[in-house]
């Protein structure tokens, strides 16, 4: 039990009110304010997890984003999430977590005894061995596999919901620590549309744990406070706390999450609110405020609990109210670290500083120290940390003023906690999503962003590697004062003023030398989480893993949940020594969103479920409904499959539909197909460039099927396209094609042929379309519509004719999906529904019987018509499927695939071609993707011939069919073929794919 | 193999504190002149470079990188290996690359990490259970292993599968490979390097070919940023960059260049143990053995050489893999990258010789090029070797797009992984 409450003015939490909260199954008390990282500490709680690799004990090591080691599992059940840093938890009352690692038990872990054995299993080591016998690897890996990860998936759906919000604005300030304050404050008074963002609880950023700078005169949080006041005064400007923009995209796209109600007990959660929102903000400026980490400085097992930074030690103490130890020993190489110091030791902690440098910080620095008890240890680093499970002292070395080299021993120190400063690094990582590129400053010690920024891309406060408040709102008024006069908004008047104070410059030491060599004393841990030493980096680079690239890859470093966000300059330092290269060349990994994990569901926000994707349904959909229909999706429709009567199944109602419909009347909801209104002068023109037959010389009033071909010669999408006038074509396309096609038509039309008058509009959902199929629709129409001639001879086959049916303006078209006499009419969508139950009124004398997609499907099979992706697959030809009547190879300009159907292969011989298959026993229904073969003992690999596409029991024949393609398959008529799958092979005869009425004579009647 | 690693060798440099260890591969200074020049160091080059010098004796012969090795869609993909295509030519030249994983971990005395756990592509209408029958039979016909899995049998393989009718796109079955699965993608070029490097291979990183030197309609060399460097055969392999090499040598090759995403999760304990794919929903996930899912999704429409994509592709490939797993909504993304992928009209490799003699080309893997690695390699070194393709690419030869002799993956799978 090493930490403990201590009462701090202006601490953040509320002691009026107490939460009570579980860890690992154990009840704790702490305050409304905390973070459960607080909470824990302030409990005595340091024994948080177990290493990825050795299984060594691990604590809580910073207070925010960077934690590395404190990753638990938050509630249980549906609500359970894995992996959310202990740090970043806002504490609430009933709060239910776990520790994520630890096998059988945290305080027991197995991994780790397996660890002592650390020695040998250097970066890469899975890449050395577990390589025989070969047969062992799968049993290896399922214990590597059971060994890693921290938290357990869910497994019980999300109960909570996601949302979305877009925001287009001038200016998105990111951080609202005092330059980002700062920033939008001057950005809001010259009345630009504002958005500040943070991903703390609270703004203040920095200032929340400092207490002892003035700004204007104010404390930092009364200044804060009046910033906020200001702001919120401003209604151009808004502000979200918890919100982190964890992702910049080209053209300042920011993505940010806010979380809404993660800080509220399960209970008191609202149900009707998100739980995240996905914010999704366009600003024409952004500005950078992100601020600065503290990273640790790395020393011989700098990884015992009870290690953390001088910044979170600091922070606990001030914000929280928990002092982190009660004797401390602070280890530094700048000034910065001497105010925790000062801090704890004002609190009455017995404090002890080592200093890197032999010089120490500015003066008044460590007479200030010095006065409140601390003891000082100048030109000291710690060798190793002593302790197991939690420190209990360190060794200390004397270091050499100028090289990092031990030049004599030191004290060793019985101290219960280590706080180690390394200096800051700036939290570029927005700065470079987009391909920015941070530079080195030898002077902070620090990769920083250029004070330029970038387009568009303004960089304030310590992201440039100004650490000191004083520079950091200078810098900060100056640039964004400069980019409002750029944007002609006039003076920003005079930068907050702070006191500026002397610095002593910081040590350029990264790791603290023991005086032996690299790998054989004490492991040094860079990267925590992935239990990456100063060693592992130097034998990557002595194994020629040289690119920092490599090191990170091959070692792991910075690869976890934190980023790398305290290990990424010490690593790169390390790198940079072995290599005797300056750090600048040595240069960063890519940085890549996002900043902080992003829960999948705000990424996906309202589209999950029903909204995963529109489910459109027709106009006449409650009618199916009624008539009992099962569904097909098709797209993103939901269309009729079969109307099934009571105790039929699929076959049954599917050959009842077939039989009533060649028989007598059958009626299907065609409206899914797709509609494209072609109207201009040019319509025509373009229509016999995106179609490969010929449209010049068709008149009004009738229709043509179109075969539409990619660039590659292969049919792509059909339909009968109806002309309306001379310049106005009602365009049909698959149901499934529709949006594709459409875009197809507006690509070609804008890219390539923008000279052409014309004009696509999708009109889809405006028509309802009921298709009335068979010998009798003639008769069923006739009793709908008074104003068109049906006679057979004035109202012909791929005829179109406008007028009323049923009392509504209708299109009525005479074409055929089945080979029967049969006519499509077009009504308004409004009216579909009552369309079709007018139809059904008129057919019902004829028997009149709805059907769906299956008997379509049979129907049109019969016939031999395709369907395109069913029977085509992106690589049939219309020669392919025998319709080289619908090429006009003759029509003046080029269309889309002409030239490609020239070439010598597609124009060749061997190519798969449509035909039918009949089956030698007719009861066979053969498998739709079963494989051809032309022997039966074909061996494996066999030399497959084509495949099924569609195959039927075809009611009206009495018998089954199969639509097939075969190579060479328009030769083949005749030849007996075995269809194979899984191991069983049928016998077919290759057959003409039109089963039904050769001559046509029936669509004709 | 002087450097040989082992448990035995682990234990060795332990004791030694790893200050024995020698480098995996030399880094030599350049030559005036190889027998031949391999343009680019990512897994396929370094796979070329390999069996160029294992299997025909081709020794002399540098492999050049404008970066570092394995930097490009090596380190990017999401790992996944499977042969279960369509169409014989490339059923037969994925397998024969996927024979070569099973035992590369022992011929390179690297370990890759190959593991088995099997793909699994899901339909969810109708057409895709077509498909899938047709692909599976096609499959077994061609001696890749296959099977065809009910609903069921997927939940009782992913627990956390939705197959139920709450879904958008309902389930309605699967077609798997066993033998498919994922490896260690960086450890592939690692592995490969290392071997080719033993055998006598010069890897030259940081050095980037500027322009190709081609005197009478021969490849002589090439300009680089170290130097002029003379080979008599010289093959690009440098995925998205093989239009920029090939426009050197005055050729244009047909190939678009997108980005195409991928993002991991937080590390966590096992929860899916094998690659589950679907095209129809545009999203696919398997775990690493570090604990992260590995997630896929689509190209992104617009063309481009930056390796980042639209925030929307990521955020839809959420939703899919929310769509089929819905506990997985409150799983965090930890990190987000993407790659450039170079995509051939046919969805097809192209491994050829060109008009230019003694340069070959092998590109266009689109979105499936890290499960061909050593396939690749294996057959591209052979076509340098002998100045003629191997049997297994002479139908990914660049004339197929003048003859219309394409192997259109694209028909059975829009996105061929």
């Amino acid at each position: 039990m090493s930490g403990y409450r201590i009462h701090r003015p202006g601490e953040r939490i509320n002691r009026q009110k107490p939460v009570s909260f579980q860890f690992d199954n154990v009840q704790y008390k702490a305050f409304s304010g905390d973070t459960l990282a607080s909470a824990l500490l302030a409990n005595g709680v340091r024994l948080i997890g177990r290493s990825f690799k050795y299984g060594r004990p691990r604590g809580i090591v910073g207070f925010g984003a960077e934690e590395p080691n404190a990753l638990i599992q938050l509630e249980t059940g549906a609500h359970t999430v894995p992996d959310l840093k202990a740090t970043q938890v806002e504490l609430y009352q009933g709060l239910l977590a776990g520790s994520t690692t630890g096998y059988p038990s945290l305080d027991f872990d197995l991994k780790g005894l397996l660890g002592k054995f650390g020695r040998f299993m250097p970066p890469g080591f899975y890449y050395k061995t577990f390589m025989e016998p070969v047969k062992a690897w799968p049993v290896y890996e399922k214990y590597i596999r059971k060994a890693a990860g921290y938290g357990h998936a869910p497994v019980l759906p999300d109960p909570e919901s996601y949302d979305h919000l877009h925001h287009h604005i001038d200016v998105l300030v990111v951080g609202g620590g005092a330059a980002g304050l700062w920033a939008a404050t001057l950005a809001g008074r010259a009345g630009l549309k504002t958005l500040l963002v943070d991903e703390q609880a609270e703004m203040g950023g920095w200032l929340l744990t400092e207490r002892r700078s003035r700004i204007d005169g104010l404390s930092g949080m009364d200044w804060v406070s009046q910033r906020l006041a200001e702001l919120a005064s401003l209604p151009n400007v808004s502000v979200l706390p918890r919100t982190t923009a964890f992702a910049l995209h080209d053209l300042n796209l920011v993505q940010a999450v806010e979380l809404l109600q993660d800080h509220l007990p399960l209970t008191e959660r609202n149900a009707a609110l998100p739980r995240q929102r996905l914010h999704k903000i366009r600003a024409h400026q952004v500005i950078l405020a992100s601020g600065a980490i503290e990273r640790p400085l790395v020393f011989g097992y700098n990884d015992v609990p009870g290690v953390m930074t001088a910044a979170a030690g600091h922070s606990y103490l001030n914000r929280y109210g928990v002092a982190v130890g009660r004797e401390v020993l602070v280890q530094t190489q700048n000034d910065a670290a001497y105010e925790a110091a000062l801090d704890l030791a004002q609190c009455g902690v017995k404090v002890m500083l080592a200093d890197a440098r032999q010089g120490g910080a500015a003066a008044w620095r460590q007479q200030a120290l010095k006065s409140a008890g601390v003891e000082l240890l100048l030109g000291h680093g710690i060798a190793k940390v002593l302790g197991d499970k939690s420190v209990s002292g360190a060794q200390l070395v004397k270091l050499d003023g100028r090289n990092n080299q031990v030049v004599g021993s030191g004290p060793r120190l019985s101290v219960d906690t280590v706080l180690s400063s390394g200096g800051l690094t700036s939290t570029v990582h927005l700065f470079c999503h987009n391909g920015g590129r941070p530079v080195w400053n030898q002077q902070q010690l620090s990769f920083v962003c250029p004070d330029e920024g970038r387009d568009n891309i303004a960089c304030v406060g310590a992201i440039t590697g100004r650490w000191e408040l004083s520079e950091a709102l200078g810098q900060t008024h100056a640039a964004v004062a400069a980019l409002l006069l750029g944007h002609g908004r006039g003076s920003s008047g005079n930068a907050p003023s702070v006191a500026s104070e002397e610095v002593a410059a910081p040590r350029a030491i990264f790791r603290l030398p023991d005086g032996k060599p690299e790998g054989h004393g004490a492991k040094a841990f860079v990267d925590y989480q992935n239990d990456v030493a100063a060693a592992d980096i130097h034998t990557a680079i002595r194994e020629n893993y040289r690119s920092i690239e490599h090191v990170k890859r091959y070692t792991a470093l910075g690869f976890g949940t934190d980023q790398g966000k305290l290990s990424n300059i010490n690593g790169f330092a390390i790198a940079a020594e072995a290599l005797g290269k300056p750090i600048a060349e040595v240069g960063t990994t890519t940085y890549r969103p996002s900043y902080t994990p992003v829960t999948f569901g705000a990424l996906a926000g309202p589209h999950v479920g029903e909204t995963f994707d529109v489910r459109r349904y027709t106009a006449m959909h409650a009618s199916h409904d009624a008539r009992k229909a099962e569904y097909e999706v098709v797209g993103q429709w939901l269309r009729p499959w079969y109307f099934p009567k009571p105790g039929e199944d699929l076959h049954a109602a599917v050959n009842r539909e077939c039989l009533a419909t060649r028989n007598s009347v059958g009626v299907m909801d065609a409206s899914t197909l797709g509609k494209i209104d072609v109207k201009g002068p040019d319509a025509r023109e373009f229509l016999n460039r995106i179609y490969s037959n010929a449209w010049s010389k068709l008149d009004p009033g009738k229709c043509r099927y179109g075969l539409m071909l990619d660039e590659n010669g292969m049919v792509m999408d059909d339909g009968v396209t109806a002309c309306l006038a001379d310049d106005h074509f009602h365009m049909t396309t698959t149901t499934g094609g529709a949006a594709r096609v459409y875009s197809w038509l507006e690509r070609w039309h804008q890219t390539e042929w923008p000279e052409l008058k014309v004009r696509f509009t999708t009109t889809t959902d405006h028509w309802a379309t009921v298709a009335v199929v068979g010998p009798d629709s003639r008769q069923v129409l006739q009793k709908l519509c008074t104003d068109i001639d049906f006679d057979k001879d004035a109202f012909k086959f791929m005829d179109g004719r406008s007028g009323t049916v049923a009392g509504l303006p209708a299109r009525v078209f005479r074409i055929s999906f089945s080979g029967e006499l049969a006519y499509e009419i077009n009504v308004d969508a409004n009216y579909g529904r009552y369309m079709w139950e007018e139809v059904m009124k008129a057919g019902a004398a004829f028997n009149i019987t709805p059907y769906g997609t299956e008997t379509m499907h049979v129907l049109r099979a019969e016939k031999g018509f395709i369907i395109v992706g069913q029977d085509t697959d992106g690589s049939m030809s219309p020669n392919d499927l025998a319709m080289s009547w619908a090429v006009g190879m003759k029509k003046p300009f080029s269309f889309l695939g002409k030239r490609s159907l020239l070439r010598s292969h597609t124009a060749g011989d061997g190519r798969k071609q449509l035909v039918g298959l009949l089956p030698l026993d007719p009861k066979v229904v053969l498998a739709e993707g079963a494989q051809i073969l032309s022997n039966t003992d074909d061996t494996v690999p066999a030399a497959m011939q084509g495949h099924v596409t569609s195959s039927y029991h075809s009611a009206f024949l009495g018998r089954s069919i199969a639509m097939a393609v075969l190579k060479d398959g328009s030769k083949r008529e005749g030849d007996t073929v075995f269809v194979w799958a899984h191991g069983k092979s049928v016998p077919a005869q290759v057959v003409s794919s039109v089963f039904v009425d050769k001559e046509g004579v029936r669509q004709h009647a | 193999m002087a450097n040989r690693y082992s448990l035995w060798s682990l234990i060795k440099n332990g004791l030694k504190h790893h200050e024995s260890w020698q480098p995996a591969w030399k880094s030599p200074q350049p030559k005036k002149q190889y027998d031949v020049i391999i343009v680019g160091g990512g897994g396929h080059g370094l796979a070329t470079a390999y069996y160029l010098a294992k299997e025909h004796g081709i020794k002399n012969v540098a492999v050049l990188e404008k970066g570092y090795l394995g930097g490009g869609n090596t380190a990017r993909n999401t790992t996944i290996i499977r042969s279960n295509y369509l169409w014989d030519e490339a059923a037969h030249l994925y397998e024969h690359g996927l024979k070569l994983w099973e035992g590369l971990s022992q011929d390179l005395n690297f370990n890759v990490m190959f593991s088995q756990r099997g793909v699994m592509n899901v339909g969810h209408t109708l057409q895709d259970m077509r498909d899938i029958e047709r692909r599976a039979n096609a499959n077994l016909l061609n001696g890749v292993d296959a099977v065809v899995m009910t609903p069921q049998e997927i939940k009782d393989m992913v627990p956390l599968i939705d197959i139920s009718n709450r879904a958008r796109y309902p389930i309605m079955g699967a077609s798997f490979q066993p033998r498919g699965g994922v490896a260690r993608h960086d450890a592939v070029a690692w592995g490969f390097a290392r071997g080719a490097s033993e055998l006598g291979v010069d890897i030259i990183e940081q050095c980037e070919v500027t322009g190709l030197i081609i005197e009478g309609g021969r490849i002589k060399g090439v300009n680089t940023s170290r130097g002029d460097i003379m080979a008599d055969r010289v093959g690009c392999v440098a995925a998205g960059n093989s239009s920029v090499l090939a426009k050197m040598a005055g050729l244009r090759l047909p190939l678009e260049s997108h980005p195409l995403q991928a993002f991991v999760s937080e590390s966590m304990k096992p929860c899916i143990d094998t690659v589950v794919m679907s095209n129809a929903v545009h999203g696919y996930v398997s775990q690493s053995d570090k604990g992260e899912l590995v997630i896929g999704a689509g190209i992104d429409s617009y063309l481009g050489y930056g390796q980042r994509g639209s925030p929307h592709v990521i955020e839809h490939t959420a939703a899919a893999i929310i769509e089929m797993f819905p506990s997985f909504s409150r799983v965090r993304m930890n990190r987000q990258w993407g790659g450039i992928v170079d995509v051939s009209p046919d969805a097809c490799p192209i491994i050829s010789k060109t008009r230019i003699q003694g340069l070959y080309f092998n590109c266009g893997w689109g979105t499936g090029g890290f499960k061909a690695t050593p396939g690749s390699g294996n057959v591209f070194a052979h076509t340098i070797a002998h100045d003629d393709p191997h049997p297994l690419n002479r139908a990914f030869s660049l004339d197929r797009f003048a003859t219309g002799h394409l192997i259109d993956e694209h028909g059975a799978a829009a996105v061929a992984h």
